[in-house]
């Protein structure tokens, strides 16, 4: 079975003071092969800790996530991650970067050079390709970590708020690009944000989770990640539906934070 | 007092001189600004300040050692020199009094020198003739050659008409004339106000020093081996400490055993100043170089390897976890990533220890030593050789401060992404 499935998830954080945070509980989902999914929530309600379980960095404290047809336990290749400030090696060209993948896996350059160069074509680098990545700006350093991620083909690329960092004008050209790297390469994304505009555009699935414990809340089917594929993203957003959804998911998000805020005036 | 007082002066003149003569010329960013006190990134180093710091502190040096490289009229008033009179007025049994004139020869010390010749004069008391070395004083028996000596009471009641008495003196315009409590005058030529060579020498004697000691050496070794011994001594002291500090920091960093194991160790270390190990250091290994190598490479070896565990632990958590979802494994990661994150946290202590190292063998050198920059001072200035001390000093500086340059220059092309990430 391909595609990755999440079953029954938990996660408890013990802390030093004898207490314990739920930061998920019971979480149950699967995603299909070439699926893009987004996910949203108010901070604090387990996104980081979901998509690090899947990664591989955490073991959870119950449930299991199912790769492939076999149990994640570890970090692996099969599954990339792009972060939200990049984590590039400074001290490696932006070439040097994109290629760490197939260097690790032992290839020789000229199995890999065509490739690196495509995706430094793809993602409009070509010209920086030598150049050192403290040199770029935090945008073009986001398209070196999102080319690094593809030229190790991963079967799922896991994205924790990966524009979160840009300015609004170079984070909707990305938005773009995530939607056509996504048709071109047919590869499974889950994206973490906190913008409800970018989980309805990028979000074939839109996954709402609610805080305390961290759990699914709601589940969408979206048509506009589909729409958006070859189109500009403003035409997208003047999709009526597109309006309605967003002051739908604003509420609901609204909403828990009051929750949120009410419980904590409360518990002071 | 004198001296800092010029040198204010010098420093207040300069800064209203060149503010009002230069005009700022340059048209870069800072110029622009129109907030420049309190902001940092406005203040630089005013190069033409720097130049005129160093040319005051050797115009001072020249100027109160009257130097030759210093043009006469700066210089401070000096020692007087030449032949110094004065007269006394003596008395003797039978109450006659009777003046005569004592000639003192002042001269520079360590070149030869001749009694002025004088005429006796009139009277029973007659003139006399001494010589006495410039900053030097000299007892003049003035009674010796008079026709009435101290058997018949001779006595000095005057000197230059101003009465005297034992333990008194009298300023006269080439120095100051003293009585002893037995009634002996004594001669002390006016100091000036330039230091004596044996406290401070001018600067061409220091250089000719350097000329001097390069060409024939110092104990039986030349300049250069006497340096080259101290930086050898460095250099093979610090790459034995980075040798074992930096992996010992890289283990610490990795591994809770090693952290535990050595953290109590490094951590009582750190704080010992190395100079505290020597006379440790010389009751195990002596005065040799494995003594001089032992010490240096504990100094080096405590900063590698705090600043290699630091390195270390100062990796951001996502470069691990995205170089594991590339597929590294854990030796990739420790050779791609750990390790070149961590050269900058090593470049950084390696500066650190290079000061400290080369600090530290002057300081072991100075205590006991054969060969080296800091034996050299230090046998010097046993024997008063004040050029030579001087010498060493700005010669250690100067090695010092290159040995500082290099390494941040090797820090620059070899981790061009510090402090930029
Ligand atoms: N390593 C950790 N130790 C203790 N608590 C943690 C840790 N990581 C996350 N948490 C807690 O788990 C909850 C979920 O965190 P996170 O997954 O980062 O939320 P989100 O990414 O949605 O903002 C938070 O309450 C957070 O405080
Ligand atoms: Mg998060």
């Amino acid at each position: 079975m391909s595609g990755l499935s999440i079953e029954n998830l938990s996660m408890r954080f013990d802390l030093p003071n004898g207490t314990s945070v739920q930061a998920l509980k019971d979480v149950t989902l699967s995603i299909k092969e070439g699926e893009i999914m987004s996910v949203l929530g108010p901070s604090g309600c387990g996104k980081t800790t979901l998509l690090n379980i899947v990664a591989g960095f955490l073991a959870p404290t119950d449930g299991q996530v199912v790769m492939n047809g076999h149990r994640v336990s570890g970090p692996d290749a099969e599954r990339g991650m792009v972060f939200q400030q990049g984590a590039l090696f400074e001290w490696m060209s932006v070439r040097d970067n994109v290629s760490f993948g197939p260097r690790m896996a032992g290839q020789r350059e000229r199995d890999w050079a065509g490739n690196v160069d495509h995706l430094l074509d793809v993602v409009g680098l070509r010209d920086f390709k030598e150049k050192a990545v403290y040199e770029l700006s935090g945008g073009m350093q986001q398209r070196v970590a999102l080319a690094r991620c593809l030229a190790n083909d991963p079967d799922v690329i896991l994205m924790d708020e990966p524009l979160g960092a840009l300015d609004a004008l170079t984070r909707e050209k990305m938005q773009s690009l995530v939607l056509r790297l996504w048709k071109e390469t047919g590869k499974t994304i889950i994206l973490i944000t906190h913008s409800v505009e970018e989980a309805l555009l990028l979000g074939e699935r839109l996954l709402v989770m609610a805080p305390r414990p961290g759990r699914i809340h709601r589940e969408y089917n979206l048509p506009f990640a589909d729409l958006g594929v070859g189109q500009d993203l403003r035409e997208v957003k003047k999709h009526p539906d597109f309006a309605l959804r967003r002051e739908e998911i604003l509420g609901m998000i609204w909403d828990m934070e009051e929750e949120i805020m009410g419980r904590q005036e409360q518990s002071a | 007092m004198i001296v800092l007082a010029i040198y204010v002066a010098i420093f207040i003149a300069s800064f209203v001189i060149v503010k009002f003569a230069v005009h700022k010329a340059t048209t870069d960013y800072t110029s622009l600004k129109t907030v420049t006190f309190g902001d940092e990134s406005a203040v630089t180093p005013n190069r033409i300040a720097s130049v005129i710091s160093i040319l005051t502190i050797f115009l001072l040096w020249g100027a109160f050692t009257g130097s030759r490289l210093v043009p006469g009229f700066m210089h401070a008033p000096g020692p007087f020199m030449g032949d110094a009179t004065f007269t006394y007025t003596a008395e003797a049994e039978g109450g006659t009094t009777d003046d005569a004139t004592v000639t003192v020869r002042v001269f520079e010390v360590g070149t030869e020198v001749e009694m002025p010749e004088v005429a006796p004069g009139d009277g029973w008391a007659k003139n006399d003739v001494d010589t006495v070395g410039a900053w030097r004083s000299g007892l003049i028996r003035v009674d010796r050659n008079d026709e009435l000596g101290r058997d018949q009471g001779h006595t000095v009641i005057a000197v230059n008409g101003t009465p005297i008495a034992p333990g008194g003196s009298v300023m006269t315009e080439f120095g100051r004339v003293g009585m002893s409590q037995k009634g002996t005058l004594n001669f002390e030529p006016a100091k000036g106000w330039q230091m004596e060579p044996i406290w401070l020498p001018p600067p061409e004697a220091v250089l000719a020093r350097v000329g001097e000691i390069a060409r024939e050496g110092y104990r039986d070794s030349t300049l250069w081996e006497h340096l080259g011994y101290s930086l050898f001594r460095v250099v093979v002291g610090f790459f034995f400490g980075a040798l074992v500090g930096i992996p010992l920091g890289y283990a610490m960093g990795l591994s809770n055993w090693f952290r535990g194991w050595f953290d109590p160790i490094v951590e009582f270390m750190r704080p010992v100043p190395p100079l505290a190990l020597i006379p440790l250091v010389i009751i195990w290994a002596g005065i040799g170089e494995v003594g001089k190598i032992i010490l240096l490479f504990l100094a080096a070896l405590w900063i590698m390897a705090i600043a290699a565990r630091s390195g270390v632990s100062g990796v951001a958590i996502s470069k691990v976890h995205a170089a594991y979802s590339l597929g590294a494994s854990k030796w990739q990661l420790m050779r791609y990533v750990i390790v070149p994150n961590s050269l900058p946290e090593i470049f950084t202590g390696a500066r650190v220890a290079m000061g400290v190292c080369w600090g530290t063998v002057v300081a072991a050198e100075l205590v006991a030593a054969e060969k080296g920059a800091g034996m050299m001072i230090m046998v010097a200035s046993k024997f008063q050789l004040t050029d030579i001390v001087i010498m060493g000093i700005i010669l250690i500086g100067v090695i010092g401060f290159g040995i500082d340059i290099l390494m941040r220059w090797a820090e620059k092309t070899l981790v061009p992404w510090k402090g930029r990430i």
